[in-house]
């Protein structure tokens, strides 16, 4: 599909990462749900090293 | 397959399902508890200097001093306690808990609640009720003179009664008060009652004059949580035996002295790994607020270690009227702990979750992986000594437990040769 045509038909957006994305569609009444997703550890790189090890297992 | 980590988990679950917290009797503490002696106090969370102590635990402390009869009087308490010829130790550290500050001394009455499935056993003063209590680090002449009757009247009358009566199962009280919307850490009215109910012809049969047996029956119908001194070891001698799993990530203590908090994880031993403990931000009785605030104390989260508690408050609705909140926010509570932990309960069933069993078994890794700490639901005490319990609330470990448990575990991990 064309991103033109993408853009003509209903969009139902499903939104990762910041929620002000999320709230943008919703105030444009564009159908969307948000995903409580965060990076392992919250972004804190020496514990998701320390996770990383331990899945090593 | 499964690796030996997993494997450890799987066992150290096992435990905490398989577990059968049964009360069997009561003791004094100096004849009961291992290694009590006369010049020791023991006190909630890990363990803590007199001098970093915090001013509830201190007021308990003085108070304690004066009810054991070390001394006559607050001033001589206080340099007793600071002298150095007082010992003090966390209750974990002799197979015990205590709410709030949880001081106990070496003539205190404690409940003997047994895991009938290792044979451990956990150890719990009796609950004084509220208002002006040692546990909230008032220690005036009513305290005493309270504490007094707990072990005159109270204590012979309860002991005489559990042995007529024989064991009682905490196991299936819980889960019976978790249907009834206790979480058995902040709401007790369902397991008192139900305590009540199976002890009353017991304490009937008693050979205690008609006088006492009416005082106790009133006392124990006027404290809503007397039964948290009974859930609090039942949750204690169901985590003791994770806490020797090698190699298990599984948390088998959270404890708060009032200053630190404090965690324990199953494959790292006895270590404690502790931080600042919390102000909570919940609701303060009219006249406080949280500049009035102790931070955050007690071994009641041993609740919440073991599934209930704060985790169950989904079972519990009506609680957000006591630490905040909404009916939603207390399934919500429940919901987000399944993010952390690896099971859910056979026993303990919550039946506005569709009879889903309690979160069970929080796991080191998924609190660091998914950022999101355990939920505990507690008192909050006043900061100054004596004046007792200001609000109530909800309130989390701070993070870096978890973080520096996470640390020691791999570098454990790393000197026996186990990573790449």
């Amino acid at each position: 599909m064309k991103v033109n045509e993408l853009f003509k038909s209903e969009l139902k957006v499903i939104n990762m990462g910041l929620e002000s994305f999320y709230q943008d569609m919703k105030s444009q009444d564009v159908s969307a749900i948000h995903v409580n997703w965060k990076p392992a550890a919250g972004g804190n790189e020496k514990m998701a090293a320390l996770l990383s090890r331990m899945k090593s297992i | 397959m499964a690796n030996f980590i997993d494997q450890a988990n799987k066992e150290a679950l096992k435990l905490m399902q398989d577990a059968q917290p049964t009360l069997i009797g009561m003791g004094i503490a100096k004849d009961t508890l291992p290694g009590m002696r006369e010049n020791l106090i023991l006190h909630a969370g890990p363990p803590v200097k007199w001098e970093d102590m915090s001013g509830p635990l201190r007021g308990a402390v003085v108070g304690g001093i004066i009810y054991q009869g070390l001394a006559e009087t607050v001033d001589e308490a206080k340099e007793l306690a600071a002298s150095g010829k007082i010992d003090f130790d966390s209750c974990h550290h002799h197979s015990a808990v205590g709410p709030m500050a949880g001081v106990v001394t070496a003539k205190m009455p404690v409940f003997i609640v047994k895991n009938m499935d290792q044979g451990n056993y956990a150890y719990c003063t009796m609950n004084e009720g509220l208002g002006e209590v040692l546990r909230f680090g008032a220690y005036g002449e009513n305290v005493i003179k309270h504490l007094n009757w707990m072990e005159k009247t109270l204590y012979p009358i309860l002991k005489e009664a559990i042995e007529i009566h024989g064991p009682i199962d905490i196991k299936s009280m819980n889960a019976q008060a978790l249907q009834m919307g206790d979480e058995m850490h902040n709401r007790n009215k369902a397991g008192t009652s139900l305590f009540i109910r199976e002890i009353a012809s017991s304490i009937v049969k008693t050979n205690a004059s008609e006088e006492d047996k009416v005082k106790v029956f009133d006392f124990l119908n006027s404290n809503d949580h007397f039964y948290l001194n009974l859930s609090m070891p039942g949750a204690k001698c169901t985590m003791d035996p994770v806490g020797k799993v090698k190699y298990s990530t599984v948390v088998y203590t959270m404890a708060r002295n009032g200053t630190e908090f404090g965690i324990r994880v199953a494959g790292l031993g006895n270590r404690w790994f502790t931080a600042p403990a919390e102000i909570i931000d919940g609701l303060y009785f009219p006249g406080y607020s949280m500049e009035d605030a102790n931070r955050d104390i007690g071994d009641s989260c041993i609740t919440e270690t073991s599934g209930i508690g704060g985790f169950a408050m989904a079972s519990a609705p009506a609680i957000v009227q006591f630490v905040g909140g909404t009916p939603a926010d207390a399934v919500q509570y429940t919901t987000s702990m399944y993010e952390i932990t690896l099971e859910e309960s056979v026993a303990y069933k919550m039946p506005n979750m569709n009879f889903r069993g309690v979160p069970t078994g929080i796991d080191i890794r998924k609190v660091i992986e998914t950022q999101i700490r355990p939920v505990i639901n507690t008192g909050i005490a006043s900061k100054h000594a004596g004046v007792g319990q200001v609000g109530a609330g909800v309130v989390r470990p701070p993070m870096k437990c978890f973080e520096d448990a996470l640390q020691a575990f791999v570098e454990m991990l790393d000197n026996e040769g186990l990573l790449d």
